[in-house]
C-alpha cells in the first residue's frame, strides 16, 4: 500500500509499504477513506519531539472501512462498519479509561518504560506519534490497524459524509476540551490564542458553550477571516498590541478564560524577542519549547481565570511566570485530549445541525501529494488551513 | 530493498518495500550540505588551526582561526535546522569576514599568496551558493505562493452564528456568591 512516511527532518515520502496485518486479536484492520494532516504532525515534521524512526508512518486524523476484524473484537466491529479513529489508541478497562482520562489509558502504549522515564508515568498508545507513544504507524495511509479497535472506534452514522465526521478523530473534540475545560459562563470572555484548525474548533466551541464574547489572535489574515466568520473578534498580533487590545476589550480586566491552541512552535519574530531568544535555545538543545504565547496568556489571564492548554508542549519551556500564575490564582488545564469522552456527544451536535466541523477543509487531495502538501500546510501557503487525504 | 527501519517494527506493521518523492527540495539539501560543510570546516579549524594557518602562510593568527571556526559551527547547527536561511544568511556574512581576512593575508611578502587567493577564490564561490540557495528557499517557503482566500463565508454553523450562541451551555446552579 501506499503510506506517508517518515524519513527525518522535513522529509516525509510517499512510499510503498506492505500491508498491515492483525496482530493481536482485539485489532482490526480499516481500508482508510480520508485522513487529514494536524498542526501536531508539523512538530514530528521538524523532528521536535524525540523518538520518531525514520520508517514511522505519520497521521493520527483518520477514517475509513472495517475490512478485518480480530478474534477478539467481541462483535463490537464487523466488516463494513464505517468508523473514525480516535489518535488516542485506548483499552476501554483500565482505570483511567473507566474515569474518562482517555488520553492516559494506562495499558496502551506499548513502550511505557520510556514513556514512565520521560513523563513519570505512561500515557495512551497514539497513532503516528513517536516511539514515546507506541510507535504505533499512523493512518496516513491506505489502510491501518486499529489496535484494541473494540474500544478505540467512533462509529459513523448513516447519511453522516467523511467531511462531517473525519476531524471527530482529533481537532474537533480537541477545540471542544479546550474550551470546556474553561468552564465557560455567560459573562466571560474567552481568548483564543493560534487560529488554526484546533484555534478554529475551540472558537466555535466557545461559541456553543455560551461565551459572552471570544476573541481570538494570530497573524495569518485567512485564518483570522475564518475565525472572524465564526463569530470572533480577531487580534492581528503583527499588528497591535495583544495584551492592550484584549485589556481593552475587557474593560482592563483580561480575559476570565485563556485557550492556548499554539503549542511550543510559537511563532519566531524581533517583535517579539523572548521567541528569539528560545529558537536559540532550542537550537543548541538548551530547552525544548518556545512557550510565548503562553507566557502571554498567564501575564493578560484575569486574577482567578483559567489557562487552558490543549497546544502541545514537548519537554522543558523557560521563563513561564509562574509569580503571575501563582499570585494571580489561575487554574491551569491542559492534556492530550481525552477523545472519546467527547465524541458522542459531539456526534449528535453534528447530526443535529449545530455544527459542521467541515468548514475548516481548505484543500483536499490524493495521499501522494502528501509530502508537498505538509510543506504547504506548513508555510501557510495557498491559504492553507486544513489538508484532508485521499487515499 | 533493505531498510534499517523495518527491523524495528512488530509483525504486523507495514514495512517500507520502496520509497517515493520526498518532501525536501533541492534547496533543502543543498543548504543541509553547506550546512555540513560548515561543521566540517569549523571542526577544523577549532580543533587544527595551525593547519589552516601553515597552509595560508598566517602563522600566529590560530586563536582567530579558532574564534572563525566556533562561528562556522553556530552557523552549521542554524543552517541544519528548520531555520535554514538564516543560517545561511549568517554563512553569508561569516564569508565576507573570511574574505576580509584572507584578502589582508594578500601580501606580497607571503609565500603562500597563491593559496590565499586560491581560497578566496573558493569562498567567494561558495558565498554565491549560500546567497543563491538561502534565495532559493525564500522563495519556496513564501506564504504568499499561491492563491489568495479569505475564509469570510466559513461559519462552520449551519444554522447561523446566532442560533448556534449558548446552544451547549449548560443551566448552571446560581453562583455561591457573597450573600448580602
Ligand atoms: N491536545 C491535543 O490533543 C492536541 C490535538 C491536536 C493538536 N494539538 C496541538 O494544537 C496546536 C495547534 O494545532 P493546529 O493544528 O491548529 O496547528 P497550526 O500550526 O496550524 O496552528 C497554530 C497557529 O498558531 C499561530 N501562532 C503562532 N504563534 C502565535 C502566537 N504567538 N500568538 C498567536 N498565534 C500564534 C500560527 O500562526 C498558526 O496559525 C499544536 O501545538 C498541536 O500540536 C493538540
Ligand atoms: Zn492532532
Ligand atoms: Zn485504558
Amino acid at each position: 500500500m501506499k503510506a506517508l512516511v517518515w524519513h527525518g527532518k522535513e522529509d516525509i515520502r510517499c512510499d510503498t509499504v506492505s500491508d498491515p496485518e492483525i496482530e493481536h486479536a482485539r485489532d482490526a484492520i480499516i481500508r482508510v477513506t480520508s485522513c487529514a494532516i494536524c498542526g501536531s504532525d508539523l512538530h514530528l515534521f521538524h523532528n521536535y519531539i524525540p523518538a520518531m524512526m525514520p520508517g514511522d508512518i505519520m497521521g493520527h486524523e483518520t477514517m475509513g472501512e472495517v475490512v478485518e476484524v480480530g478474534s477478539g473484537v467481541n462483535g463490537k466491529l464487523k466488516k463494513g462498519d464505517r468508523i473514525v479513529v480516535p489518535f488516542t489508541i485506548i483499552c476501554g478497562e483500565c482505570e483511567q479509561c473507566k474515569r474518562g482520562n482517555f488520553s492516559v489509558c494506562e495499558t496502551t502504549n506499548r513502550n511505557k518504560h520510556l514513556a514512565e522515564k520521560v513523563f513519570g508515568h505512561t500515557t495512551a498508545g497514539l497513532f503516528g506519534y513517536t516511539h514515546l507513544t507506541g510507535g504505533y504507524p499512523g493512518g496516513q495511509a491506505e489502510y491501518l490497524r486499529v489496535p484494541y479497535a473494540d474500544a478505540t472506534h467512533i462509529k459513523v452514522p448513516d447519511g453522516m459524509t467523511d467531511e462531517q465526521a473525519l476531524f471527530l478523530s482529533d481537532i474537533f473534540p480537541t477545540g471542544w476540551q479546550g474550551a470546556a475545560q474553561c468552564d465557560i459562563e455567560p459573562d466571560d470572555t474567552v481568548a483564543v490564542w493560534g487560529c488554526g484548525p484546533v484555534g478554529q474548533m475551540a472558537i466555535r466551541s466557545a461559541i456553543l458553550l455560551g461565551a459572552k464574547q471570544v476573541v481570538a489572535i494570530d497573524r495569518i489574515p485567512e485564518r483570522l477571516a475564518m475565525a472572524e466568520a465564526g463569530g470572533a473578534i480577531t487580534i492581528n498580533f503583527d499588528k497591535e498590541s495583544v495584551v492592550e487590545r484584549l485589556n481593552e476589550l475587557t474593560d482592563n480586566k483580561g480575559p476570565e478564560k485563556c485557550i492556548d491552541c499554539v503549542g511550543f512552535e510559537s511563532h519566531i519574530s524581533m517583535a517579539q524577542p523572548d521567541s528569539v531568544l528560545d529558537r536559540a535555545k532550542q537550537m543548541f538543545m538548551l530547552e525544548n519549547d518556545r512557550p510565548h504565547a503562553l507566557r502571554e496568556i498567564i501575564y493578560v489571564c484575569r486574577p482567578g481565570g483559567i489557562v487552558s492548554i490543549p497546544g502541545v508542549y514537548s519537554g522543558f519551556s523557560d521563563m513561564v511566570p509562574m509569580g503571575a500564575l501563582m499570585n494571580k490564582g489561575l487554574t491551569i488545564r491542559t492534556g492530550q485530549t481525552h477523545v472519546n469522552r467527547w465524541t458522542d456527544d459531539l456526534k449528535q451536535r453534528i447530526a443535529d445541525g449545530q455544527i459542521d466541523p467541515s468548514f475548516v477543509i481548505t484543500h483536499t487531495v490524493p495521499l501522494s501529494q502528501g509530502p508537498e502538501m505538509y510543506r504547504a500546510f506548513r508555510d501557510k501557503q495557498d491559504s492553507c488551513v486544513k489538508v484532508v487525504l485521499k487515499p | 530493498m533493505f531498510h534499517f527501519s523495518n527491523l524495528v517494527r512488530s509483525k504486523g506493521d507495514p514495512k517500507i518495500i520502496s520509497t517515493g518523492p520526498s518532501s525536501l527540495t533541492s534547496a533543502d539539501r543543498l543548504a543541509r550540505g553547506l550546512g555540513w560543510f560548515s561543521i566540517a570546516l569549523g571542526t577544523l579549524e577549532l580543533l587544527a588551526p595551525h593547519r589552516v594557518t601553515n597552509a595560508l602562510g598566517m602563522e600566529g593568527r590560530e586563536g582567530l582561526v579558532r574564534a572563525y571556526g566556533l562561528r562556522e559551527l553556530f552557523a552549521g547547527v542554524m543552517t541544519l535546522s528548520v531555520e535554514k536561511r538564516a543560517g545561511l544568511m549568517s554563512r553569508v556574512a561569516g564569508d565576507g569576514l573570511d574574505m576580509v581576512t584572507l584578502a589582508s593575508e594578500l601580501r606580497p611578502s607571503n609565500p603562500r599568496a597563491g593559496t590565499v587567493l586560491a581560497a578566496m577564490v573558493m569562498v567567494g564561490g561558495i558565498t554565491a551558493l549560500d546567497y543563491m540557495c538561502a534565495q532559493d528557499l525564500k522563495a519556496q517557503h513564501d506564504p504568499r505562493r499561491g492563491r489568495k482566500r479569505l475564509y469570510t463565508d466559513r461559519s462552520g454553523f449551519p444554522k447561523g452564528i446566532t442560533a448556534a450562541k449558548g446552544v451547549a451551555a449548560l443551566p448552571r446552579p446560581t453562583r455561591s456568591t457573597a450573600t448580602t
